[in-house]
C-alpha cells in the first residue's frame, strides 16, 4: 500500500481564529478571547473533548491492530514454537535470533530484497520523472497519457504478476524467446530482474504522480526567466526544477523505499522463491504458513521490522525536517 | 518549452505512445490469453487466433472463482466503509479542532502507512486463531481497516482542509439549523473527497495478496487473489492457464473502468497534501 504523505490539516490555525463549525455544536458558548493566559475556557475544553471522542475509534483500531500484535510476536520470538510440536514450546531467549542471523537463508533474502528494493526505487525515480514530465509537459493527448499511467495502479499485483510470468513462460509467452532459448524464470539472474521489472511496472505512476504534484509547483515564470536568461533545457530542470521539487521527490523516495522493501505479491507468483529468489517477506511467510514454525516466523517479522524502523530514521536524519514524520517546521 | 512547432508535437506524441503501450501490454495480453482457446493457448501470438468464451464459462461454473469473487466483494466493501467514516471522524477532528495528542495520532499514522506487513503475519495469525478470527471475514477486514485508515485521514484531512467551513456560519446566520447547514452545504462540499477516498480504500483493500493468503484457509473467506495462485481448474490435469487469465480479467476489468472513469478525482485524492503541507 502507499500512502502520500503530509496531512494538510495538521496546520490548522492554533489559536483557534477559526473554530466554528462541528465544537461549536457540541457546545454553544461564547467565544473565547483568552489569548492563552486563561486557564482553559469551558469551549476550549469541550473542543478537546470532541477531538479526542472523534479520533478515538481510529487510534483504537490502529493501535490494536499493529502495537498489540508487534509486541507480542516479540514474545513469541523469545520462544522455541513451532506448532507441529506445541509441546515443545518454551522459552529460549535469543536463541531464535541467533539461529536466524547465521542462516545464510536469511542473508540470501535480505540481499534479494535489498538489492531489489535499491535497483527499483533508483529505476523508478528517473522513470518517474521522466513520466510526470510528459503527464505534465506534454503537447497532445495529456489526458490519455494520464490515464493509462493509472492502469498499472489500478491492477491488482497478483494479476500482472501472472500476466509477466506467463509472458516469460516458453511455448506461451510472447517474450520468453526475446534473448535466450532457455526459460528466463528459472535461472537467478533474469528470475530477479523479471521482478524488479514486474515491480517497476507496478508502481512507476504512484511515483510519478507524486513528483508531478510537485512539479506543479514549480513556477512557471522561473523556467521563462532561466530560458530567457539562456538557460539550456538539462540545466533548467536541475537548477530551478529540482530544487523546488525536492520536498516532493524525498516523500516519493521514502515511501517507494519501504513499500519496495516488503515485496511479497510479485515473488510468490513469478517464482515462489525458487533458485533464490526469495525476499525476506517471503520466507518469514514460508517460515510461518508453510513451516508452521511461529517462534522463528515472528523472530523474522521482528527483525523486518526493525530493519525498517532503521531505513526511516536513517531517511529523516539525512533530509530533516523534510521528511515526513518530522514534527517542526512548516512540513509534517 | 514554448515552441509549438509540428517537430516538437511529433515528438512529444512518440513519448505519449511509449508511455501508453508500455502501461496496456501486460494488461492486453493477459485479456488476450484468457481469449484464447486451449489449443492455441501456447502458441505464443499476442493476438488470439481463435477467440472463446470457454475460459469464463469455466470459471463461472466453479464454486471456487465464484465465493472467492463473493469475499473479495464483500470485505473489500465493509472495510472501505468502516475506514471511511473512522477515517472521516478523525480527519474532522485533524483539520478542524485544535486538541493535544493530534501529533501522536498524525504520526502514528504515518508509521503504520510505511508498516511491513509481513511484521503482522505471524502474530495476527496467532492472535486470530485464539480468538477464532482466523479464515473469517472479520478477521481480514480488522487490518484492512487499520492499513486503509492512514490512507484515508491523509486523503480526507487534506480535502475538509479545502471545504469553506465558513459557508456553515454563513447558512447558519441566513435562519439554517445546524443539521440544515450540515445536509445542506457541507455535505455536499466533503462528499468528492468521501467518494475519492473510498476509491482508493477500496483498491488497497481489493489489492492486498499478503494477508489473504496468511489468514485464511479456507473458500470460507479467501478472497480473489488468493483464489488465483490456487486455481487448478476444472480438473486437476487441466492447464488452469485459461481460467487463471479469465479470473484475472474478471477482477482487474471493473476496477480499470473505475480508474478510467475518476482519473482526476484518483489524481488529486493520490497527491493532495504531498506538496502542500
Amino acid at each position: 500500500m502507499s500512502v502520500n504523505a503530509t496531512p494538510a490539516g495538521a496546520d490548522v490555525a492554533a489559536d483557534g481564529t477559526d473554530t466554528g463549525g462541528g465544537r461549536r455544536a457540541a457546545v454553544p458558548t461564547q467565544r473565547d478571547n483568552g489569548r492563552g493566559k486563561v486557564p482553559l475556557s469551558e469551549n476550549k475544553r469541550a473542543e478537546r473533548r470532541l477531538g479526542w471522542l472523534l479520533c478515538a475509534p481510529a487510534a483504537f483500531v490502529m493501535l490494536a491492530v499493529t502495537a498489540y500484535p508487534i509486541l507480542y510476536s516479540v514474545w513469541l520470538s523469545l520462544q522455541r514454537y513451532d506448532l507441529r510440536f506445541p509441546a515443545e514450546r518454551e522459552f529460549i531467549g535469543l536463541q531464535n535470533y541467533v539461529t536466524v542471523l547465521t542462516n545464510e537463508f536469511w542473508w540470501t533474502a535480505f540481499g534479494v530484497t535489498m538489492l531489489i528494493t535499491v535497483v527499483t526505487v533508483a529505476v523508478e525515480l528517473v522513470l518517474g520523472m521522466g513520466l510526470a514530465l510528459i503527464m505534465h509537459r506534454t503537447l497532445v493527448g495529456r489526458g490519455i497519457v494520464r490515464t493509462s499511467a493509472l492502469i498499472p495502479y489500478g491492477i491488482v499485483t497478483v494479476v500482472a504478476a501472472f500476466s509477466w510470468r506467463y509472458a516469460w513462460t516458453p511455448g506461451t509467452g510472447y517474450l520468453a524467446n526475446l534473448f535466450s532459448d532457455g526459460a528466463p524464470l528459472t535461472e537467478r539472474a533474469s528470475s530477479l530482474a523479471i521482478i524488479m521489472l514486474a515491480e517497476i511496472w507496478k508502481t512507476t505512476p504512484f511515483m510519478a504522480l507524486l513528483l508531478m504534484a510537485g512539479l506543479a509547483l514549480v513556477p512557471e515564470d522561473l523556467l521563462k526567466a532561466a530560458s530567457t536568461d539562456g538557460a539550456t533545457a538539462w540545466q533548467r530542470f536541475t537548477k530551478v526544477m529540482l530544487p523546488v521539487m525536492k520536498p516532493a521527490i524525498l516523500v516519493a523516495l521514502l515511501f517507494r523505499t519501504l513499500d519496495a522493501f516488503r515485496v511479497f505479491d510479485n515473488i510468490y507468483v513469478l517464482t515462489s522463491g525458487a533458485n533464490e529468489t526469495s525476499s525476506v517477506s517471503m520466507i518469514a511467510y514460508n517460515n510461518l504458513i508453510r513451516g508452521l514454525n511461529l517462534g522463528i516466523g515472528s523472530t523474522m517479522s521482528v527483525l523486518i521490522f526493525i530493519t525498517v524502523a532503521i531505513i526511516a530514521f536513517i531517511f529523516v536524519k539525512l533530509f530533516g525536517t523534510a521528511a515526513p514524520g518530522s514534527d517542526d517546521g512548516e512540513r509534517r | 518549452m514554448a515552441d509549438t512547432t509540428t517537430r516538437a508535437k511529433v515528438r512529444w506524441g512518440l513519448l505519449d505512445v511509449a508511455v501508453v503501450v508500455f502501461a496496456l501490454t501486460p494488461v492486453l495480453w493477459i485479456m488476450s490469453l484468457s481469449f484464447k482457446t486451449p489449443a492455441t493457448l501456447t502458441d505464443g501470438k499476442f493476438i488470439p487466433r481463435e477467440w472463446t468464451l470457454e475460459n469464463y464459462r469455466t470459471i463461472f461454473a466453479t464454486d471456487q472463482f465464484v465465493r472467492a469473487l463473493i469475499n473479495s466483494i464483500g470485505i473489500a466493501l465493509i472495510a472501505t466503509a468502516i475506514a471511511v467514516v473512522l477515517g472521516a471522524m478523525a480527519a474532522y477532528a485533524i483539520s478542524r479542532l485544535d486538541f493535544p495528542g493530534k501529533r501522536v495520532l498524525i504520526g502514528v499514522s504515518l508509521l503504520i502507512a510505511m508498516f511491513p506487513q509481513v511484521s503482522l503475519v505471524s502474530p495476527l495469525f496467532e492472535i486470530e486463531r485464539q480468538l477464532g478470527l482466523f479464515d473469517t471475514w472479520p478477521g481480514l477486514i480488522l487490518p484492512y481497516i487499520t492499513f486503509a485508515l492512514p490512507l484515508a485521514i491523509y486523503t480526507l484531512s487534506a480535502f475538509f482542509k479545502q471545504i469553506p467551513w465558513d459557508l456553515e456560519k454563513a447558512a447558519k446566520m441566513d435562519g439554517a439549523t445546524q443539521g440544515q447547514a450540515f445536509r445542506r452545504v457541507i455535505a455536499p462540499l466533503a462528499a468528492p473527497g468521501l467518494f475519492t477516498t473510498a476509491i482508493l480504500v477500496f483498491i488497497f483493500c481489493w489489492n492486498d495478496f499478503l494477508f489473504a493468503i496468511s489468514l485464511t484457509s479456507t473458500e470460507r473467506s479467501r478472497t480473489v487473489p488468493v483464489a488465483l495462485s490456487f486455481f487448478t481448474g476444472a480438473s486437476q490435469f487441466e492447464d488452469p492457464t485459461g481460467a487463471i487469465c479469465a479470473a484475472a480479467v474478471v477482477i482487474t476489468v471493473p476496477i480499470i473502468l473505475f480508474v478510467l472513469f475518476f482519473q482526476r478525482r484518483i489524481v488529486s485524492g493520490l497527491t493532495s497534501g504531498a506538496v502542500k503541507g
